[in-house]
């Protein structure tokens, strides 16, 4: 499996997503490769993604640049909080 | 994992700000203060904020202002500018910003060790909080982990 972080950048905000979305896996008991990624680069790291994490700020932007991928969006409102990314994730993993 | 050397040239505590950009370049302020970036990366702090609006504010009442990295950025450097009042960014949820972090890295690589740091360092949810109300540098240091004097001055 695997889940795409997405900031403007592709450094800072997304690497945080990243390291928290590891621990919410951690803790649910999932694996997945968790990579970063900057909105320029997006259609090419979701092509075989399953999940994108995003700030609810830029989903727009992102469901813009991915075009025709599966990838479910799943919009972050705190990205310290672990819990959060954690019931979003395992929502759309379901 | 280190985060970059926190100054106290690098703090400003209950700054009076009008709005968001007043904010960002405080913090930009700071960085140059510090040295870690020329007075240009501001600029092109509140250019990311106006092209990918406020996606920065990461968590309730704290931005994490930054840029690429790019030939304003002299060394990684870390900010921290805490508000006397909050100011909306334009954020749906995590509206109004009490706390701005200013990043500036030099290459992506060497700067996910310390944001992966500094994630740690939030994961506690009052901390941004405790950070606007901080009264003092080493309060504010304390708060993000810092072990002491020494580690802020290397």
């Amino acid at each position: 499996m695997k889940i795409i972080a997405v900031c403007g950048l592709g450094i800072g905000t997304s690497a945080i997503l990243k390291v928290n979305a590891e621990r919410a896996l951690d803790r649910l008991g999932l694996t997945a490769n968790v990579d970063a990624s900057d909105l320029a680069g997006i259609a090419t790291a979701a092509a075989d993604a399953q999940v994108i994490l995003t700030s609810s700020e830029l989903a727009d932007a992102v469901r813009a640049a991915i075009g025709r991928s599966f990838a479910e969006i799943v919009e972050v409102s705190n990205y310290f909080d672990v819990e959060e990314i954690g019931a979003k994730l395992e929502t759309s993993l379901g | 994992m280190t985060l970059p050397p926190l100054p106290d040239e690098a703090i400003v505590i209950k700054a009076h700000v009008d709005d968001w950009r007043a904010a960002v370049r405080e913090a930009g302020r700071a960085l140059v203060r510090s040295g870690s970036t020329r007075s240009e990366y501001a600029d092109r702090m509140i250019a990311v904020i106006e092209e990918f609006g406020a996606y920065v504010v990461i968590a309730p009442g704290l931005a994490l202002a930054h840029a690429r990295p790019g030939p304003d950025v002299r060394r990684e450097g870390l900010a921290v500018v805490t508000l006397a009042e909050p100011v909306p960014f334009g954020h749906p949820h995590n509206d109004p910003v009490r706390v701005v972090v200013g990043l500036a890295v030099s290459n992506a690589e060497e700067h996910v060790a310390s944001v992966a740091r500094l994630a740690n360092a939030f994961n506690d949810s009052g901390i941004v909080g405790r950070m606007a109300r901080a009264e003092t540098a080493d309060e504010l240091r304390a708060l993000l982990g810092f072990d002491g004097a020494a580690e802020a001055e290397a």
